[in-house]
């Protein structure tokens, strides 16, 4: 426990072999992980993972089953009270009243927290604003578009001066530019101070927010960095060949001193290599040629967020938002 | 000291008053069962009592006046039980979250609720009052202005702890509940014997002995008698039966009522404690 109170400056939130049993089934299986202050820190994994269930157990809506977890310097378990006094939450699902206006809401939000009155409405002035919500004061929540929700529920999250934001999929089921609008406030409030958790399934959310991420599945952390560490892990360049015999290219390319790593794809080969591969291909093609090795296709790219995650877990992830088919259709491999 | 439950409070009445629909029909259906079922059953009763000889210097009062208490009593059953319902649609459409997640103990939400249906009960009790007089019961008799002040507050002290009983009751249901057909399957078969074992349209004293019993002490009858104590006197004549009330008697129904509060009370508190909100 003394660390933990020793750690608390830099890192605001810190988690320790925290495991969670729904039933019989394991939703987060020993998981560690530390946020400091003032950065973007995303999990990202797909629909089940288990960062809901994390984030449940950090905003003190569930209970702590196993291993340690402080927020804001506050034991979670020992002290709820000021774990939640210090954190701000926008929820996976719109957690709105359609029938209060979004003065209404901020209001009843602040009131919850004890806010004093003139304090509350001088935040909700301030916060309006800041959402791009002033034409919308009296309007009830029901004639509001997906986006201006969202918003609110950012200006509400942030209504008490929260020390960490907690956002679960804060753009689950916006259009691309909303999200992207979602992102630029999303920054916004960071650069003021706040720091942020938030869980996505979305790559290029994790990828353009985060100052760090973990990639998480089936309730373990794979592996955590900032997002060019992440991709550096996977080499400079990409390379994507479709050859005649995939598996002797693999046995005649992988002693090359420049190649990191090899897998084998669908229809193709996926060559990771440390060096800029604008000058390894030629090199990689001529050897291909010697072994009698005919190349059909070639594709060079660097790392993706995407590339990353399915290096890392195995799998792609699904249900991915509109918009996304340019980085689709640049990723290497038809798996 | 938190006065998070007249936020709660603030935010359920302002619902209240938003679902026009809901707030009217809560408002008409009190005078419609006053109007149909009142009238209906009086004009036959009173017509079957018509021979039978009222004592001298006995207060005889016609069935519309005795069953106009009951109607009151079971308006505020009605809402008061289906006035945790909220707490139910907030849990399913995830706005519970954020008062579960915030500093505000939970109590406040259970206190809030209690308050704001009886509230709501409160403008039900004026309303039946109001239109039962219209269309002639016999409340207040020779009451002087101050009398009937009096009277109407005895009432609504009444109705108001009766009420806070089956809405704490009703919302730590709700916190339990994952279905509003659940919850309402339940309600239906609570509301049934609570109604109709009880004093609201008939006098208890011919009913088998057990059955008796259960009506004395449901709280439902002791609402009423504090209602007809209150609206038509300690003592009166009604459906060939002679009511008299001591002011111990009424004591005691109140004191009655203020345990069955409490015990709903802690019933609910349990229940919120033991909640799991995600």
């Amino acid at each position: 426990m003394a660390e933990i109170s020793g750690e608390q400056d830099r890192e605001i939130i810190i988690v320790k072999n925290l495991e969670y049993t729904y039933g019989d089934a394991k939703a987060v299986e020993g998981i560690s992980f530390s946020v400091k202050k003032g950065e973007i820190f995303s999990f990202l994994g797909p629909n089940g993972a288990g960062k809901s269930t994390v984030i449940n157990v950090l905003i003190t809506l569930l209970a702590l089953q196993k291993g340690e977890a402080s927020v804001a310097g506050f034991d979670v378990t020992r002290e709820p009270q000021k774990v939640r006094e210090s954190i701000g939450i926008v929820f996976q699902e719109i957690t709105l009243d359609r029938d209060m206006t979004v003065w209404e809401i901020l209001e009843f939000h602040g009131k919850l927290y004890s806010m004093p009155h003139a304090e509350r409405h001088a935040r909700i002035e301030e916060l309006i604003p800041l959402v791009q919500l002033e034409g919308k004061r009296n309007i009830r929540i029901k004639h509001l578009s997906g986006g201006m929700k969202r918003r609110l529920e950012i200006a509400r999250g942030l209504m008490t001066r929260p020390k960490v934001l907690f956002l679960d999929e804060p753009t689950i089921g916006l259009d691309p530019q909303t999200r992207m609008r979602m992102w630029e406030y999303i920054k916004n409030v960071n650069k003021s101070g706040t720091t942020i958790f938030l869980t996505t399934h979305y790559m290029d959310e994790a990828d353009q927010l985060s100052d760090r991420i973990s990639i998480i599945d089936h309730g373990k952390i794979i592996i955590t960095g900032t997002n060019w560490e992440l991709k550096n892990t996977l080499g400079q360049d990409l390379i994507y060949l479709e050859t005649s015999n995939n598996s002797n290219a693999i046995e005649a390319l992988t002693n090359l001193p420049s190649v990191k790593d090899i897998k084998e794809k669908t229809k193709g080969i996926l060559v990771m290599v440390n060096d800029d591969g604008t000058k390894v291909l030629p090199v990689m093609m001529d050897i291909l040629r010697e072994a009698g090795i005919t190349i059909s296709t070639v594709n060079l790219k660097k790392p993706s967020m995407d590339d990353v995650f399915i290096y890392y877990t195995g799998k792609e992830i699904r249900d991915e938002p509109v918009g996304k088919s340019s980085i689709i259709s640049l990723r290497p491999g038809g798996n | 000291m938190n006065y998070g439950f007249l936020n709660i409070y603030w935010r359920d009445m302002i619902r209240f008053v938003r679902f026009r629909t809901m707030l009217i029909s809560s408002l008409l259906q009190p005078a419609l069962w006053l109007a149909f079922f009142g009238i209906a059953m009086s004009s036959s009763f009173d017509q079957l009592m018509a021979g039978v000889p009222v004592p001298t210097g006995v207060h005889a009062v016609g069935y519309l006046t005795f069953m106009a208490a009951g109607i009151i009593a079971m308006t505020t059953l009605f809402t008061s039980l289906f006035g945790g319902m909220i707490i139910l649609f907030d849990k399913n459409w995830g706005l519970m979250r954020e008062i579960m997640a915030s500093p505000m103990p939970r109590d406040h939400v259970i206190i809030g609720i209690g308050l704001s249906g009886m509230t709501k009960s409160f403008i039900q009790a004026l309303i039946i009052m109001v239109f039962g007089i219209a269309i002639g019961a016999g409340f207040f008799v020779g009451y002087w202005v101050f009398q009937i002040a009096l009277a109407v507050l005895g009432i609504l002290l009444f109705v108001g702890v009766f009420s806070l009983g089956f809405l704490f009751l009703s919302a730590g249901i709700a916190i339990s509940m994952e279905t509003p057909e659940g919850m309402q399957g339940i309600m239906m078969l609570m509301t049934m014997p609570i109604f109709f074992a009880s004093n609201a349209l008939y006098p208890i004293d011919a009913f088998p002995e057990f059955l008796r019993v259960i009506s004395m002490y449901n709280p439902m009858t002791l609402l009423i008698n504090g209602i007809r104590y209150f609206a038509i006197g300690p003592d009166f004549l009604a459906l060939g039966k002679y009511y008299a009330y001591t002011s111990t008697d009424i004591i005691l129904s109140f004191a009655g009522l203020l345990v069955f509060a409490v015990l709903m009370y802690a019933f609910a508190w349990w229940r919120f404690n033991k909640a799991v909100v995600t």
